[in-house]
């Protein structure tokens, strides 16, 4: 089924095209609207973006694959990134993937976790990013208390 | 030298109240830029010359000379903000963005006044989500008051303020990868020439500049380029942030004098190696740059030194082989001023293979030298950090890495395979003890 952007989404997409001298230089912002109203971004999103943005779906495919924001499969409730780049690496970052990893294994639909590269938060390691937030000075007794309180949350 | 105590881009930092413009302004903010307005264009870029301010974002690069790579016959021009920060070891964007967002505004604006830019864009690292609308509400007070947008505070210069969210890409750092990723496309970087000051964004001259950078012209402006250069060293004008992680006890973001050096840095500034452990090295500009070892650390923070400085051996291509770059030894360079500090239980195979798995993972793989190379060292060097190096994996991992630099479009090539020369040149031993013995 093709997908369709809400009136809302369209209205926001067309203002933000507007502030660019070209149409396409708004796939990057309508791939996050895309994220936002559909969830992540499947192939029928992309033809959705493609078709409001007037370009082709192979173009908005090339981006929305380039860029690791973008997911290409559904997440659960919450997606956990763990940062295991140099300075959350020395502070445990391996560990606290591990822990994370645990808790998605237990319950795979609450979460998502992805290993990340660097999220510019090295004084404050080790970083976790959940959804929008980042949560900074992570280690596995902290990590798996925020893990627990989300999923009781759910 | 600026004594320690002088602070320009973290002056507001943990004022809650600097984020409103109602604050900004009654602590002084945007008269810089009016005085701005009323000054010739020229004689702001000589100050920006003059103040030996240079890019805060990697290169080093004179940013007044840049300025002036605007071509004398373009009618309009665009400026660009990279607020894209990845480079692992650095932390400073986040902190700039979320507690002075006028600061950038107003340093931008006077930038964009000196060049004639329409527009300003700034390119946010996608995962800022909250810095992003912090900013975003800055922005729509600047608008509010006049100081964006036709006839700014009544003068003839008028401009527009863009704010644009990335996606999750290391390599949009790189300028060219920026505006291709402001265009819409993939983050390919692009072939210099032309440079962008030349053709940019959407074809039109642009210049990109650092978010700490552009925060230090409102200072420039206010109190002139001299002063500036004389809170630095010669050459290298003012103060700079330094992003301290790793092994240190009191870790986080220092604004210090350029002269500074990097023990004092570590040891004064920071607390010292956390629990008591000794110094082994430290990365002194972000992962790409080469290592130091603890006897290196003692050099000043500046541009030129921690590229010229004798006491920093140079890394080598092979044993005994000086692998030169821009004419000279490669030594290190003071980057993005993030500085990462390893105790000495630190396994130098394991950071080194993270650093590789690193770059493997974000070459755009538009060069096959990058793409293939960059892959090759995360395989070679993880295996050998795990204890399954073969005979031959330390020599072959220096091959790898001298084929790959210097032959690839952007400087992401570069900067994968100048760690690695670096950390065989100085720990070389700790790679040839993981090479597995036939049992």
């Amino acid at each position: 089924m093709p997908l369709v952007f809400s009136t809302e989404a369209k209205q926001k997409l067309r203002e933000t095209v507007a502030r660019y001298p070209s149409a396409m230089a708004a796939t990057l912002p309508a791939l996050h609207l895309a994220q936002a109203e559909f969830g992540h971004v499947s192939d029928e999103a992309i033809e959705a973006v493609a078709s409001e943005l007037g370009l082709s779906p192979a173009h908005v495919y090339g981006v929305a694959t380039f860029y690791t924001m973008y997911n290409k499969r559904p997440v659960g409730t919450y997606h956990v990134q763990v940062c295991t780049n140099v300075s959350c690496m020395l502070d445990g970052g391996y560990d606290c993937l591990r822990v994370a990893q645990a808790a998605a294994s237990v319950a795979p639909e609450t979460f998502t976790v992805s290993e990340v590269e660097c999220l510019a938060s090295c004084g404050t390691a080790v970083c976790v990013q959940v959804n929008d937030d980042y949560h900074e000075q992570m280690n596995v007794q902290r990590l798996e208390a925020l893990l627990g309180e989300l999923g009781r949350r759910g | 030298m600026a004594d320690i105590a002088t602070k320009i881009v973290t002056q507001n930092f943990g004022n809650e109240a600097a984020k409103s413009i109602v604050e900004y302004e009654r602590l002084g903010g945007y008269a810089a830029l009016r005085k701005a307005l009323a000054t010739d264009r020229g004689a702001i870029i000589d100050e920006v010359k003059k103040s030996s301010l240079r890019g805060r974002g990697g290169a080093g690069f004179s940013t007044g000379l840049k300025w002036t790579f605007i071509p004398k016959e373009a009618k309009s021009s665009y400026l660009v903000i990279n607020a894209d920060e990845g480079e692992p070891g650095t932390f400073k964007d986040r902190a700039l963005l979320a507690w002075d967002p006028h600061l950038l505004i107003e340093g931008a604006l006077i930038a964009a006044y000196a060049i004639r830019a329409s527009h300003i864009f700034i390119y946010i690292r996608g995962e800022f989500v909250r810095e992003h609308s912090i900013f975003a509400r800055a922005v729509e007070e600047a608008y509010a008051k006049g100081y964006l947008g036709v006839r700014i505070l009544g003068s003839e210069f008028s401009c527009e303020f863009v704010v644009h969210r990335g996606a999750g890409a290391y390599i949009c750092g790189e300028e060219t990868a920026l505006l291709n990723s402001l265009e819409g496309k993939r983050g390919w970087p692009r072939l210099k020439p032309p440079f962008p000051a030349v053709k940019g964004l959407f074809g039109q001259p642009t210049i990109v500049n650092n978010v700490e950078t552009l925060m230090n012209v409102p200072w420039i402006a206010t109190h002139g380029g001299d002063a500036f250069a004389a809170l630095g060293v010669p050459k290298n004008g003012g103060l700079r942030l330094l992003c301290v992680s790793g092994h240190v006890d009191k870790p986080g973001i220092y604004e210090l004098p350029m002269g500074v050096s990097l023990l004092e840095v570590i040891e004064k500034h920071c607390g010292g190696v956390r629990g008591g452990r000794k110094l082994k090295g430290c990365i002194p500009g972000g992962s790409s740059m080469p290592i130091l070892t603890a006897e290196e650390c003692d050099v000043a923070v500046d541009f030129d030194t921690l590229m010229t400085s004798e006491k920093i051996r140079p890394v080598e291509s092979k044993p005994g082989e000086i692998f030169h770059f821009g004419g000279r030894p490669l030594r290190t360079m003071g980057g993005s001023g993030g500085v990462i500090v390893f105790d000495e239980t630190t396994d130098m195979v394991a950071v080194c293979a993270r650093i590789m798995r690193f770059y493997a993972h974000e070459s755009c793989g538009q060069c096959t030298p990058c793409r293939e190379g960059t892959d090759w060292l995360a395989r070679i060097t993880t295996r050998m950090a795990e204890g399954n190096g073969r005979p031959g994996d330390v020599d072959l991992c220096e091959s790898v890495a001298c084929n790959i630099a210097g032959n690839t479009i952007c400087p992401l090539g570069d900067a994968a395979a100048w760690p690695m020369m670096a950390f065989l040149t100085k720990y070389r031993p700790e790679f040839a003890a993981k090479i597995r013995t036939a049992a």
